[in-house]
């Protein structure tokens, strides 16, 4: 997965970069399987690796698909890169080790919604009765945001050119 | 602290610091883009991670498990998934009226148009 990020970094031709894009999006959903977020890799295998492909297809198809080269030299960018890893390692060195059952993440009210969830409300799944029962006013607004998004992107491309257009319905389609 | 035990978190730093460097260092909007979703899902792995047990099943209760993995990081990444494609829908309609209005999405051509508008309105006025 590593060798992808890096590929898709390196990578000048757009098209390559999605496609590589593409292949970082399912490594990324398997993993999840095995940190048992299924709920979670389910969606990152449709939206990351389906929808948001399809909409960079999309917009490289208007736009071109060639990179120009560097102009700059990267060292200064690098230079930021490394010296904020490097303030996340030391950050990382006080928090609890992977798989640690007396993390405080596994402490607090996750034990509650273990046991309560399903007694209160009837969902063996805990990630579907947390998103739709307890956290109901969260999911509704993130469907605002998405709402919100999608007359951004009418109102943005509200074009009289048909081709501009099956762009616009591409992405209505997509949320 | 184990170097084993904090595995995760440097892979996790890894991808986080690819994606930044692509977000800074390359002109391409597009991208820069694609960048900013490798930052995103390295923010996925950064919740979920953490909220593995080992020997662990999915938090989907059933008979006969006693140990699931904890359920509250997935439903926040689910959210911040789903918002994420908006994001990516929203700066690429951007990036098209980009291109319609500059006829480039490489950032210093823009910028050198941007230059180029300003000193040709100075001459005339």
């Amino acid at each position: 997965m590593g060798a992808a990020a890096i590929g898709i970094a390196r990578q000048r031709n757009l098209f390559g970069v999605v496609l590589l894009g593409g292949i970082y999006s399912f490594l990324m959903a398997t993993l999840l399987v095995v940190l048992d977020a299924v709920d979670v890799a389910m969606t990152e295998a449709a939206v990351g690796a389906g929808i948001s492909t399809v909409l960079l297809l999309g917009a490289i198809y208007l736009t071109g698909s060639t990179e120009s080269g560097p102009i700059h030299k990267p060292w200064l960018p690098l230079f930021v890169v490394i010296v904020t890893g490097g303030m996340l390692v030391y950050g990382t060195l006080g928090l609890p080790a992977f798989s640690d059952p007396q993390a405080p993440i596994h402490q607090h009210v996750a034990p509650r919604y273990l046991t309560e969830a399903p007694v209160k409300t009837g969902v063996p799944n805990v990630v579907t009765a947390v998103l739709a029962s307890y956290r109901g006013y969260d999911t509704l607004g993130e469907t605002t945001v998405v709402f919100t998004a999608g007359i951004g992107v009418i109102a943005l491309l509200r074009r009289r050119k048909p081709r501009v257009r099956r762009d616009d319905t591409d992405r209505r389609a997509g949320q | 602290m184990t170097l084993a035990g904090h595995y995760t978190y440097f892979v996790t730093i890894l991808l986080l610091m690819v994606g930044l460097f692509v977000v800074i260092a390359r002109s391409n909007l597009i991208k820069k883009l694609v960048g900013l979703g490798l930052f995103q899902t390295a923010v996925y792995l950064l919740y979920i991670a953490p909220g593995k047990l080992i020997g662990g099943a999915a938090p989907i209760v059933a008979e006969g498990v006693q140990v699931y993995s904890n359920p509250l990081p997935h439903v926040l990444i689910l959210t911040a998934i789903v918002v994420g494609v908006a994001t990516l829908a929203l700066g690429l309609a951007l990036v098209v009226r980009i291109k319609e209005a500059y006829g480039s999405i490489e950032e210093e051509e823009i910028l050198q148009r941007d230059v180029d508008d300003e000193s040709s309105a100075n001459d005339r006025a």
